[in-house]
């Protein structure tokens, strides 16, 4: 499930980064608060420990396949939802620099689709909600399995939604949730058993562990007037963000109304405070698609555009070939010196 | 070998490379972690048939690969996971956009192969531009760059130490499978049976072991989350690097770059 930089545009990765650094940035604040200097060796070590449990394959039972652990969940009913996310991170962060797996720009979309729900969804809400009277090795394996499947679920549904938001795909969007969830519904079922084999392993032998055990007994604090404010603010910056890129191609409201008063929804405007502002904002658009005058079609456009790309590989190769010859040639002096 | 010890002789190659004493390599890790973060925001940013302003940006990576006396074998040998998903993506553009967009030697190229095919050179580029930040910037170095960025020490040290601590654990799970592959001649995989014991004795001999970490550490001075990095001074090279590079690789996505050179011979 990992996304690779190819597949979104800079807008969907500047959406998740920035969707994705505020659950860092909460998940650092609750972290701190604890005052447990000596969770973040552990943090490290365990993120290390899922990197290499994923490597380890699993039979799966009457199939000739194997599966393996992604982590997210396991994290955190050790760790805590805060820590678990942010050590998520480290290891989403050592895949994407160390193996390609995911790239460094689609990190936010990344951490958002696998450590956020994994972490945030799948423990505060089914784990915690489970386990609040106490737990037992059904319940933990009722939490890994529904908290696996379902989270993967929701990540996969969001990786359809951030791929064709980015329109990089002609596929309709229809067909590509249908190929996505049914696949990602066997992975997060083999998932979620492995998950409860260890969990259960670990309530067997050493159940201090666990996190979020017999939080039913604890007294429920309510949320103050700040907080609920805050939360609110988050939502309505995340609807405002996502939802937009929903935008409906319809006229809105206004354009409406326009359209039925004048018969367009577009307004004449003239003058020089209307074309300086043009003029600013024609010279300050970011990254404006480019073409040259006079080649409008695509043909042209392209046609000239590989000749230019083959000459200037050409140039590359001979300044290549130029530092390659310097290279050896001050190595082979290097040699001569030494022998 | 197995998959686990190709894991960790990539990780131990990567960081062989980081350590050389190359031009590259003593370039300063905040220069080129931006010069990268830029590179792969305006390399994803044409639009999916702008297949020759992509190619374009092919100039970064061919020219530091060979400036930095990388292999390309190494980087390659990264699309194996990569280009795998990105084709599955793209491969049925073709099928869905059949609009005839230009004839090359005889050849109609449809929309959708172009935004195909556009992909995929997208995804090569931006795999290629990780790997030489990662192949020419040790792990330590990589972290003080986010330390000066203000990313949260936990955050940084956590990084650290999952770099440092893989290696270690990999090996311990390598003899874990290879001590199970021994007792169970011809299974592919873990039996179900030992799901739990296997990865939970692995769970909780990392946590014996994170807490012997901890004690050592602070036997060391660590106080907290904040990281010390020995970061070297960023240097004027440094900074005709940053600059010369993002405005390259700016000029390369604003102006078209290849169509000009191309126009002087078609």
């Amino acid at each position: 499930m990992h996304m690779a930089d190819a597949l979104i545009t800079p807008a969907a990765a500047g959406v998740m980064f920035a969707a994705s650094g505020a659950a860092a940035a909460y998940s650092v604040c609750k972290v701190r608060q604890e005052h447990a200097p000596e969770k973040i060796p552990v943090m490290g070590v365990m993120g290390a420990f899922v990197f290499a449990a994923q490597m380890i394959n699993f039979t799966i039972p009457g199939t000739g396949s194997s599966g393996h652990l992604c982590g997210g969940l396991l994290l955190s009913a050790v760790l805590g939802p805060y820590a678990g996310f942010l050590t998520m991170i480290g290891v989403l962060l050592v895949q994407c620099l160390f193996f390609a797996d995911g790239g460094l720009l689609a990190l936010g979309c990344n951490i958002w689709n696998m450590a956020f729900y994994g972490c945030f969804a799948g423990a505060l809400l089914i784990w915690k909600g489970i386990m609040k009277n106490g737990a037992s090795k059904r319940k933990i394996t009722l939490a890994s399995i529904l908290g696996c499947v379902i989270t993967l679920q929701m990540g996969a549904f969001s990786v359809c939604i951030e791929t064709y938001l980015s329109g990089v795909s002609e596929l309709p969007f229809g067909a590509f949730i249908g190929a996505m969830q049914p696949i990602h519904l066997a992975i997060g079922l083999v998932e979620g058993l492995i998950t409860a084999a260890v969990l259960c392993f670990v309530y067997e032998v050493r159940p201090e562990l666990l996190w979020g055990i017999g939080w039913g007994s604890m007294p429920q604090s309510r949320f103050s007037l700040g907080k609920t404010l805050g939360i609110l603010a988050a939502a309505a910056a995340a609807v405002g963000g996502l939802l937009s890129l929903f935008a409906s191609a319809l006229p809105d409201g206004l354009e409406w109304a326009m359209e039925r008063v004048a018969g367009t929804s577009e307004l004449a405007a003239s003058g020089s405070a209307y074309q300086t502002a043009q003029s600013i904002q024609d010279t300050t658009a970011f990254l404006p698609d480019y073409a040259l005058p006079g080649s409008e079609s695509m043909a042209g456009t392209t046609v000239s555009g590989l000749v230019g790309a083959l000459i200037t590989a050409a140039v590359c190769i001979v300044i290549a070939l130029a530092f390659h010859f310097f290279r050896n040639r001050k190595s082979g002096s290097g040699k001569r010196l030494a022998g | 070998m197995s998959r686990i010890s190709n894991a960790a002789n990539s990780m131990a190659k990567l960081d062989e490379l980081a350590r050389q004493d190359t031009w590259l390599n003593r370039i300063h890790p905040l220069a080129k972690l931006i010069v990268t973060l830029l590179y792969l925001v305006l390399a994803v940013s044409w639009k999916p048939r702008q297949l020759t302003g992509i190619l374009g940006m092919a100039l970064y990576p061919f020219l530091l690969f060979e400036i930095g006396g990388l292999s390309f074998k190494g980087a390659l040998y990264r699309l194996r996971i990569v280009l795998p998903v990105v084709c599955l993506v793209g491969i049925l553009n073709p099928f869905f956009d059949r609009e005839p967009v230009l004839t090359v030697f005889g050849i109609t190229l449809t929309g959708g192969v172009l935004t195909m095919l556009s992909l995929m050179v997208k995804g090569i580029l931006t795999v290629l531009a990780s790997y030489l930040l990662i192949a020419s910037t040790p792990v330590e170095s990589v972290c003080g760059a986010l330390s000066m960025l203000h990313i949260p020490g936990i955050l940084v040290t956590e990084f650290l130490l999952i770099c440092r601590y893989v290696s270690v654990l990999l090996d311990e799970a390598d003899r874990m499978t290879q001590a199970y592959a021994l007792r169970a001649p011809g299974q592919k995989g873990i039996a179900r049976i030992a799901w739990g014991s296997m990865i939970g004795q692995l769970l909780l001999r990392s946590m014996d072991r994170a807490g012997a970490l901890y004690q050592s550490m602070c036997m060391r001075g660590f106080q907290g989350e904040k990281p010390l990095f020995h970061m070297k001074r960023f240097r004027s090279c440094d900074l005709l690097y940053l600059v010369i590079w993002s405005a390259v690789l700016i000029l390369l996505r604003v102006f078209p770059v290849l169509e000009l050179v191309g126009r002087l011979f078609v």
